[in-house]
């Protein structure tokens, strides 16, 4: 059923959304160009020799932050701000009332907008090793292919943690501020601007029982060829999914009851 | 027997509304404590629709045609009664209802604004399950019934609101509904594509016998497409009947404008039994009751020298417009 919903809605969707955001590439090129945070941190790490407290090569500091440049490129999630605008102006309605949940389309337009913005970060990353030539670096086939699986997880689990704050629109109509609560920690506790290890120890100790080091740090230190348990920020990562996709599926369910159809 | 489609028993619907006064202290007040009411929209109404009837949903602005529309199709929940569409609970929006109905609100778009329409027509055809060979049958046809062609590989964005509406009927039937609700389908088009618009609707009820909900403030639509009308006042059902009785009923005489041929004879029909509105030198206009304009010419033409008559009918916005400020029409 799942194959046969990918193959016959999912990959339409993901074509035209692809063809959509091709009409958009100047703007995609633009974001992509907007994610180098991890490239300014990198620079205050190295310039401050912050390094040298956790143990951590200047080189495999530069690959870590490269990394998570990528993941970051690969996971980011606007589904609040679409589905809030949506919603607010009415255009979710008829998507209501076809037989394929609105969030699909939300979903390829995440995954088109990925495929369009993948060259850009190449041409991003081919600048960084121009200047960071010691940090070039090819990962094992085996590191890699995890490494996307993870990044995906990653996206996924931001996606659905997204997905059930733009339900709130059902209630409150201005879901995007609360989103501003999760922006914060995941800015701060995923290790975009520094990796998780360098944390104090007391955060660390709570910080793991969050998804927010999942969300970067797990795939960045994965693909980086850091030391990281694989097996274990898979699993956990999976059980995130398992975790909020249902509790997803719930609050749309008691959301769709509470809708209005505003501005329609 | 031509089965009811559409079943509706003492439906309501209520919206939590929030006021506030107005001020920086009602700002204040509203911010601390935000006061809300229960509105009842939908008082308590109760219909059926048969199987290809074109039902037209009259009302002004407010009344709770859109919002009887939207608990149809399954967009909200009703607060309070039952709803059957084609055998289904709309609001639990079941795969096989979905692919059953289609809503069509004008001004509101359901097409990719950056992209030629036939990629919106291809990817709605997926989600309904069509095959690619089906689909571009059913565009073929429908884009023939609705006359548009190259329209359908430019970018939304560059066409015109016409083009565009037909477009998004064509999106919003490519799955071939059974039943249709259309709110407002005509709002903003000229003349021409009205008309197109309701000829296309026509010969697609002709064809498919699909039934069609439709709200509109043109009354054009209503007359030309609706042969029944439920009328909506303030969330209750003031008249659900044929449109011409409710026309007869409002509007009981017909004004006729008579020419004489001298001003002898005008001032000899002046002078009869019927009811004058007005006398300008040989031409006369009287008040004439629908049941007896036959007779009532008859009579005229056997006795006065008449050069030429005219048959006025009242407009029917204006008949219609008293529909929507009263409560009640028993016919």
């Amino acid at each position: 059923m799942i194959s046969k919903l990918i193959k016959r809605k999912i990959f339409p969707l993901l074509k035209v959304q692809y063809s959509n955001m091709l009409e958009y590439r100047v703007e995609i090129a633009l974001w992509a160009i907007s994610g180098i945070i991890p490239f300014f941190m990198l620079n205050i790490w190295t310039n401050n020799n912050l390094n040298e407290s956790i143990n951590i090569s200047d080189i495999m500091l530069s690959r870590y932050f490269l990394c998570a440049f990528f993941v970051r490129q690969f996971s980011v999630v606007w589904v609040v701000f679409s589905f809030e605008e949506d919603s607010l102006m009415g255009k979710v309605s008829p998507y209501l009332i076809q037989p394929l949940n609105p969030f699909f389309r939300y979903f390829a337009q995440h995954l088109a907008e990925q495929i369009t913005r993948f060259p850009f970060a190449l041409i991003i990353a081919f600048f960084f090793f121009i200047f960071n030539p010691e940090s070039i670096w090819i990962p094992n086939l085996s590191i890699l292919f995890l490494s996307i699986v993870s990044t995906f997880l990653s996206f996924l689990i931001q996606f659905l943690m997204q997905s059930i704050v733009a339900c709130l629109c059902f209630w409150t109509e201005k879901a995007s501020s609360i989103e501003r609560l999760l922006f914060i920690p995941t800015l701060f506790l995923s290790g975009l601007l520094a990796p998780v290890v360098s944390f104090p120890a007391y955060v660390k100790s709570w910080i793991y029982l969050t998804p927010f080091p999942y969300l970067i740090d797990f795939p960045a230190n994965l693909l980086s060829g850091n030391e990281t348990n694989i097996s274990g920020g898979l699993s956990i990562q999976i059980l995130w999914i398992l975790l909020l996709f249902p509790l997803f599926k719930k609050i749309w369910s008691e959301g769709t009851k509470k809708y209005t159809a505003m501005g329609s | 027997m031509v089965q009811n489609i559409i079943d509706v028993r003492n439906l309501s619907k209520s919206f939590d509304i929030s006021s506030k006064e107005p001020g920086l202290k009602g700002t204040i007040k509203h911010f601390f404590r935000r006061k809300t009411k229960s509105l009842k929209v939908i008082k308590d109404i109760s219909f059926e629709i048969k199987e290809g009837e074109i039902v037209g949903f009259l009302g002004a602005n407010g009344a709770g045609k859109t919002t009887i529309l939207k608990m149809l199709c399954g967009l909200i929940y009703p607060s309070e009664g039952s709803i059957f569409v084609s055998g289904y609970l709309p609001y639990r929006r079941k795969e096989n209802f979905l692919k059953n109905i289609t809503l069509i609100m004008g001004q509101k778009q359901q097409l990719i604004w950056d992209l030629p329409p036939i990629e919106s027509f291809y990817l709605n055809a997926s989600i309904y399950d069509l095959d690619k060979f089906e689909a571009k049958r059913r565009i073929k046809k429908l884009s023939e019934m609705l006359e548009i062609d190259e329209e359908l590989f430019i970018p939304v964005r560059k066409l015109s609101l016409g083009q565009r509406m037909k477009s998004e009927l064509l999106a919003a039937l490519i799955h071939e509904p059974n039943i249709l609700f259309l709110d407002e389908p005509t709002l903003g088009l000229d003349i021409n594509a009205q008309r197109n618009l309701r000829k296309f609707l026509q010969e697609y009820n002709k064809e498919t016998n699909a039934t069609i909900c439709l709200t509109s403030h043109y009354m054009k639509d209503i007359t030309s497409l609706c042969k029944r009308v439920i009328c909506v006042h303030e969330g209750a059902i003031s008249y659900d009947g044929k449109l011409d009785l409710l026309l007869k009923k409002l509007s009981p005489v017909k004004e006729i404008l008579i020419v004489c041929r001298s001003e002898e004879d005008a001032i000899k029909l002046e002078n009869s039994s019927f009811t004058v509105k007005n006398k300008i030198k040989n031409e006369i206009t009287i008040k004439i009751e629908n049941n007896s304009i036959i007779s009532s010419l008859k009579t005229i033409l056997n006795n006065f020298d008449i050069e030429d008559l005219f048959i006025n009918e009242p407009p029917i916005d204006e008949i219609i417009g008293r529909v929507l400020i009263k409560k009640d029409y028993d016919i």
